[in-house]
């Protein structure tokens, strides 16, 4: 019964419903592997396992005894965040292309809302264009611009109504995004009741402000001038003040993009400490490092301009793909976000102007594989786990997603370990000009990419479907980040001191007890400093709202 | 310079060196070798100044001689007489001894004595007659007609000291001038072959382990150091009038010291005699008859007023005790003169009316740094109970004897204003020196001018910030970015109240919604992260400013251990414990007396953890915290009562002043974690360094102020409100007892403490000004200035497509991101059509008048128009 059939919201048939049967390769799982069959049949997974019992006549896929691996989950990427009114030039479809040629059959995009819009009317938005573009499946993170009180409605609909789960916040771009700490308090304490994840762009906007400030004011306006702006002490800084804020608050911390070893290091340390806080590196920071900023080529320094930066240590790489490997940071990302070069050099004389975003989506999984299994640093059930399974754990996905299993989506990879591959921008999917991976060798990659029980991929050829990428609804409260949660609340119960009540004496507060000073000083600030009020005659309420004629 | 080594015959240059510059001259003179001599004796005729007199080593006096011009002798020291005296023989004619000090004739006299050619040196008379009638022979060259009486009288008085030691054994001048005794004797050869090792100077430190010289560092000199350690000559001039206060002494034993073998002995000139001649002879009524009717020595004087700015303290000798340093621990006597110390070592030649302290089996300590104190600042519009005087005569009354106080500049205050203000405060009430911080509730850019003279006229080198305390004195990142800006610039140290005030209004919010409103409620509110967050925070702040900064109130472990950390990483951080913290933990907000769990409120709170105090002081041991303070700040329990029923309105602060060496001593150095000389490091020494007052204050050296605690390691003390020098009426540390008392406490060179005995004096205390750019701190942050220069790549411009955006305005939103109190943005957008530049200055009639910004009209004039009602 190969059908069409009319999933997802579009409306746009697609066919689901071929039987496949992949036949003599081994399955790994973030917990086991095991060599067997995997039947597929209207997009999922009927049968695993081996000598299995399939009706005649569907489409044998032979894996030669190859990985069969659940497809990946990239969970950060950004093929609609607009900078300054221009879009990225890889939309859903070039991104999803990408993805799917990588292996990813699954991305979870941020939706991000201009600073005072609508966080619905953004959503919808970006669930209509990735409906129409999408090949792949796709879920959506919504990032909150700003906090107040209607933000607040409209969290609660997204989560109840739209399927969200997972919120991101600004630590960093000052008098834009970021959340002073007593927002972000209400927002975790907010989204804690909610069961959404919050996710944090750590990064101290104070201090990068500043910096940003100081570096200018030395002359430095190339890319350069990006990391020096934003060393990794400001991150480590945001890191570290987000973790204790969902510590006081009691809810989990997801903190995107890890660039660092400082930063790293302190989601471990606090993991250690029994925070429930996860870290997400990215393809980037896995398999580059920042000292190309300060490359010659102003063109090539600008492509890898990214918030966090990739930090200039060399060894950083390394060091994240260990602790990916000892399961203290959980989840590979992407932060796919490509601008052009001409949009890059919008920034040409302002290195704070240069639109943030690197390429990975399509690298993503086959980073990992060549600096983490191929090193022997990880095991391939690892490499699952984190290019994966966690990544739908955390965020509600799991089984659906993330496990090769019996009713699981069909979103399946073959991988194979030994294709070599040497990145450069002529054969990427992506629509950038520029890939930041230009000339890096790769090992092991996908043969064969299965989404939602199509053969989207194989022997390097994609076949994809414009449209054909589904909305996956996500729950809240998901077990992997919120059962701790729910067990630290019934155990940490304030609970006061009955005393008798205190009937000694009681000093007598006198009511104004300020220093009243002679001479203050000549330059005070405007702020603590206010002026004798004068009597202004003509100030009244009388104003003339809207556009006048006469503005122009 | 150190000339040491240096070969003088090789390097005749260095002889060239102008006689101005005094400090070569100095170490040229002191570092010479024996052999040097010959050479250098041309210049010395060329430079010799009677600064330089006492500096000389005693070799070089042969050479000398020559040049010995009357006007220089005045300027004799006496050790230096005994080296002299040989050597002055046959050159001591008469038109010299006249220009000999009065107080060096005591040492002259046997030498006269046998020129006189009276060889029973016993009997008084022949020798007196004989000067006399050397006096009478001079008349005629002399001027002064009252001289030979003055020499006579010299003569007639001087033996009595001798009797008075020695029970009237006829014989025993020596015994009074012992450099002519045969011990003396000894030791002035062994001193004379040692000559060639190092400078008289560094030999008074002690026979034990020599003291290193090291020019600019411990041992640098202390401005006016060496002037102070000659004798002051001013004071025996006849022109300057000096009323002399009354004093109580003591005798000091004026032989050797019985107790030390012999082996240490104390050489007294009885410069005191001196002095009275020589206000007789000014006063000039000066009759023979008169001298026989002098009381003897030892009896009750005539009351002297001290006066002025250098006689302040006793003098005083420490004796007997071992003398502790940060860097290393020794037995040496302590000689201390106008609240200065004059001298260390074991043969000490002091004046003979100075006070001993007895120090046996004791242990001689700089007095204690309290680095953190709010004994002035009120909280809630309540002034501590226990204000300056009371404060400082805890903090001496354990051993503390500077602190570092708090000034609160409220906002919108003028911070000059306010440090005046202060000041003046504490110059009437303190008992101890103190020096001040300045807490800076509000920055801005237009305080830097004030912080500028702040820095630069008034001595003040380190700012607090607040982290905490949200809409209040809290601290954005921004501004506190931009302030350790300015403090580098300025060469002052950026104090942090770290805690995260933003979390903890939040946190108080709900911890009051569940009812909680006992002390408890304070630590629930106050979690130890919200402390860690907070340190974190302000060092990467001050790591990206390449600001020191220094952590007040250290409560918790895991605040301690991010300090540690980035201490490992090179930052230049310092945390400082306090006393509550050190010694007790937060158990105690869950008291169910109300009164003890609020004594106990202080922020940050006292961990729930016990044992952290344990951990802290390990940390303090192994030098990854670096001061103890006591975060003093006093209220009584009524005052605390105003938060009874709310714990946010408790007023903040815990007692300490008095019981922080002993806790120190207790909790680390009797259990050993830590030796006497971290001890003296923690609690003295290392505050002093990095506030810029060593070796002014934490430092047991010459030219060092006389700050100094006996410790009587051996003796415990149980802590109580009832004896506790405080008018607080609770003690967090009550019943607790601790090892390590101090005996004896002196304060700029007066005994304050002594047998349980405080006798402070309100006023006493004077302001330490303190100098920006302290070394320890700021000689890292300079070179990593210098180092840290980012710099740009030098490319072609870009000249490629660049996309064209429409909207190039940035839009911010109006919503503020800073964590400080929302600066009120102009609005712009809006015209106001009425907005003019007219208004009235000055105050009118109506202003009593409460304005209203609206007005509603009920009933508008010509009635209600209800347009619905139409239809």
């Amino acid at each position: 019964m190969s059908g069409i059939s009319y999933q997802g919201n579009n409306g746009i048939p697609h066919y689901t419903g071929e039987r496949l049967l992949i036949r003599g390769g081994r399955v790994v799982n973030d917990d086991r592997s095991f060599f067997g069959d995997v039947y597929i049949e209207d997009g999922l997974i009927k049968q695993v396992g081996e000598n299995l019992v399939v009706p005649g006549g569907v489409k044998v896929i032979e894996a030669n005894g190859r990985m069969v691996i659940p497809g990946g989950i990239d969970v950060n990427t950004c093929l609609m965040k607009t900078y300054l009114g221009t879009q990225p030039v890889d939309d859903f479809l070039q991104g999803t292309k990408a993805a799917l040629a990588g292996g990813t059959t699954m991305i979870i995009d941020h939706v991000t809302p201009e600073p005072g819009g609508s966080l619905l009317e953004a959503f919808e938005r970006w669930q209509e264009s990735a409906d129409k573009r999408a090949c792949c499946d796709y879920s959506l993170h919504v990032d909150i611009p700003q906090w107040n009180e209607s933000v607040k409605d409209e969290l609660e609909v997204l989560v109840q109504d739209k399927g969200i789960n997972s919120f991101q916040v600004y630590m960093a771009y000052k008098d834009v995004y970021q959340m002073t700490d007593s927002q972000l308090y209400e927002a975790f304490s907010f989204l804690k009741q909610l069961g959404a994840v919050v996710l944090v762009h750590a990064e101290n906007g104070d201090l990068i402000f500043e910096e940003q400030r100081k570096i200018l004011g030395m002359g430095i306006t190339g890319p350069e001038g990006h990391p020096l702006s934003r060393p990794e002490e400001v991150e480590a800084e945001a890191v570290f003040r987000a973790i204790t804020l969902g510590n006081r608050v009691n809810c989990p911390v997801y903190i995107t993009k890890v660039m660092s070893k400082s930063a790293a290091d302190t989601i471990a340390q606090a993991r250690r400490k029994g925070s429930v806080v996860f870290g997400e590196p990215i393809t980037a920071g896995l398999a580059t490092d920042g000292s190309h900023y300060w490359s010659k080529n102003w063109a090539k320094a600008a492509a890898y301009v990214t918030s966090p930066p990739l930090s200039p240590d060399p060894t950083t790489p390394e060091h994240l793909h260990t602790l990916l490997a000892s399961g203290d940071l959980q989840v590979v990302g992407s932060s796919h976000c490509a601008y052009s070069l001409s949009q890059k050099a919008i920034g040409k004389d302002d290195f704070t102007l240069i639109p943030e975003g690197t390429n990975g989506v399509e690298e993503r999984m086959g980073f990992v594989w060549d600096k983490a299994v191929a090193m022997g640093k990880m095991d391939e059930n690892q490499f699952v786990a984190v290019t994966s399974t966690n990544a739908a754990k955390i965020f509600n996905l799991y089984p659906r997603k993330g496990r090769i299993a019996v009713d699981s989506d069909a979103d399946i990879v073959i991988w194979d370990p030994d294709i070599v591959k040497t990145i450069t921008a002529k054969q990427q999917q992506s629509a950038a000009e520029y890939n930041i991976f230009e000339g890096l060798e790769c090992r092991g990659g996908p043969a064969l990419v299965l989404s939602q029980g199509r053969v989207v991929y194989e022997g390097g050829k994609l076949h994809i479907q414009q449209g054909t990428g589904r909305f996956i609804p996500r729950k809240p409260f998901a077990d992997y980040a919120f059962q701790r949660v729910k067990f630290r609340n019934q155990v940490n119960i304030k609970q006061g001191v009955t005393r008798g009540v205190y009937d000694g004496p009681v000093h007598d507060v006198a009511p104004t007890p300020k220093y009243i000073t002679p001479s203050p000083s000549a330059k005070t600030s405007p702020t603590s400093h206010q002026p004798p009020p004068v009597r202004n005659l003509h100030l009244s309420n009388f104003s003339l709202s809207g556009m006048q004629s006469e503005t122009t | 310079m150190n000339l040491n080594r240096v070969d003088l015959k090789q390097k005749p240059e260095l002889l060239t060196l102008k006689p101005a510059n005094h400090e070569i001259n100095l170490n040229l003179y002191c570092c010479c070798n024996q052999a040097d001599g010959p050479h250098l004796q041309p210049h010395l005729q060329l430079h010799l100044q009677p600064h330089l007199l006492p500096h000389l080593q005693p070799h070089l006096l042969p050479h000398l001689l020559p040049h010995l011009q009357p006007h220089l002798l005045p300027h004799l020291q006496p050790h230096l007489l005994p080296h002299l005296l040989p050597h002055l023989q046959p050159h001591l004619q008469l038109h010299l001894q006249l220009h000999l000090q009065l107080h060096l004739l005591p040492h002259l006299l046997p030498q006269a004595t046998s020129e006189a050619g009276a060889a029973k040196s016993s009997d008084r008379l022949p020798v007196a007659q004989s000067l006399t009638s050397r006096g009478s022979q001079l008349k005629s060259h002399v001027k002064e007609p009252s001289a030979p009486q003055t020499l006579m009288k010299a003569f007639m008085k001087t033996p009595e000291v001798g009797t008075t030691a020695n029970e009237g054994s006829r014989s025993s001048s020596s015994s009074w001038s012992p450099v002519w005794s045969p011990h003396s004797r000894m030791s002035e050869r062994r001193f004379c072959q040692e000559d060639d090792c190092s400078s008289l100077l560094s030999r008074l430190g002690s026979d034990s382990p020599r003291p290193r010289i090291k020019y600019g560092g411990m041992f640098c000199n202390v401005e006016g150091a060496f002037e102070n350690k000659t004798l002051n000559f001013e004071s025996f001039s006849p022109q300057t009038q000096r009323r002399r206060a009354t004093r109580s002494r003591t005798e000091g034993p004026d032989g050797g010291d019985p107790g030390r073998g012999g082996a240490g002995r104390t050489v007294v000139f009885p410069s005191g005699h001196a002095r009275e001649n020589y206000g007789r002879r000014e006063a000039g009524d000066v009759l023979p008859a008169q001298e026989e009717q002098l009381p003897p020595r030892g009896k009750s004087r005539p009351n002297r007023t001290r006066t002025g700015r250098g006689g302040r303290g006793d003098r005083l000798i420490i004796k007997g005790g071992k003398i502790v340093n940060d860097d290393q621990s020794f037995y040496a006597d302590v000689y201390v003169e106008d609240g200065t110390i004059r001298q260390i070592g074991e043969n000490l030649i002091v004046p003979p009316d100075v006070k001993t302290v007895d120090a046996y089996g004791q242990l001689v300590m700089p007095g204690g740094v309290d680095a953190n104190t709010n004994l002035h600042t009120p909280q809630k519009g309540m002034n501590p109970v226990d204000d300056f005087y009371q404060g400082t005569r805890a903090a001496l009354a354990g051993g503390t004897t500077t602190i570092m106080d708090h000034v609160l500049v409220e906002p919108g205050t003028s911070v000059l204003a306010v440090f005046d203000q202060m000041k003046e405060a504490a110059e009437q009430r303190a008992c101890c020196d103190f020096s001040l911080h300045l807490d800076i509730a509000r920055w801005h850019e237009g305080l830097y001018e004030e912080m500028e003279t702040l820095v630069k006229d008034k001595g003040v080198n380190s700012f607090l910030f607040f982290m905490a305390y949200k809409d209040k004195y809290q601290s954005s990142d921004s501004q506190l970015y931009e302030a350790f800006g300015v403090l580098r610039d300025l060469g002052a140290i950026a104090q942090v109240h770290a805690e995260n005030g933003d979390i903890i209004d939040e946190e108080q919010r709900k911890v009051l919604g569940l009812g909680i409103t006992g002390p408890e409620g304070h630590v629930l509110s106050h979690p130890e992260e919200v402390e860690t967050e907070a340190v974190y925070r302000a060092i990467t702040v001050a790591k990206q400013a390449n600001c020191p900064l220094y952590i007040t109130k250290v409560m918790s472990r895991s605040a301690a251990d991010v300090i540690a950390k980035a201490r490992k990483k090179g930052m230049v951080v310092y945390g400082e414990p306090i006393t509550a913290s050190l010694a007790t933990d937060g158990s105690h907000y869950w008291s169910k007396d109300w009164a003890t769990a609020a004594a106990f409120v202080t922020s940050p709170p006292l961990n729930p953890d016990p044992s952290t105090p344990q951990y802290l002081t390990s940390l303090l041991a192994c030098g990854d915290l670096q001061v103890t303070s006591s975060a003093q700040a006093s209220f009584s329990t009524a005052q605390k009562a105003v938060g009874k029923d709310d714990f946010t309105l408790i007023p903040e602060g815990t007692n300490g002043i008095e019981e922080r060496m002993a806790v120190v001593w207790d909790r680390a150095v009797f259990s050993g974690k830590m030796d006497e000389n971290e001890f003296v490091a923690v609690t003295s020494t290392n505050a002093a360094k990095l506030f810029n007052m060593y070796p002014r204050k934490g430092r047991i050296a010459v030219g060092s102020d006389a700050d100094i605690v006996v410790w009587n390691p051996k003796e415990t003390r149980t802590v109580s409100a009832k004896t506790h020098n405080l008018n607080l009426e609770v003690n967090i540390l009550e019943g607790m007892e601790f090892r390590g008392v101090p005996a004896v406490v002196i304060s700029a060179g007066r005994v304050v403490l002594e047998n349980g005995q405080l006798n402070v004096t309100e006023g006493s205390g004077r302001f330490v000004p303190r100098k920006a750019f302290p070394d320890v701190v700021y000689k890292r942050i300079k070179a990593r200035s210098k180092m840290a220069e980012a710099r740009g790549v030098p490319r072609g411009s870009y000249d490629g497509p660049v996309h064209d955006v429409s909207s190039m305005t940035k839009s911010v939103p109006p919503t503020p991101t800073t964590r400080g109190p929302p600066c009120p943005k102009t609005q712009a957008g809006l015209r106001n059509l009425h907005q003019s530049g007219f208004t009235l200055a000055g105050s009118q009639i109506d202003d009593h008048i409460p304005r209203r910004s609206a007005q509603r009209i009920v009933a508008p004039p010509g009635g209600r128009s209800n347009i619905t009602s139409l239809s």
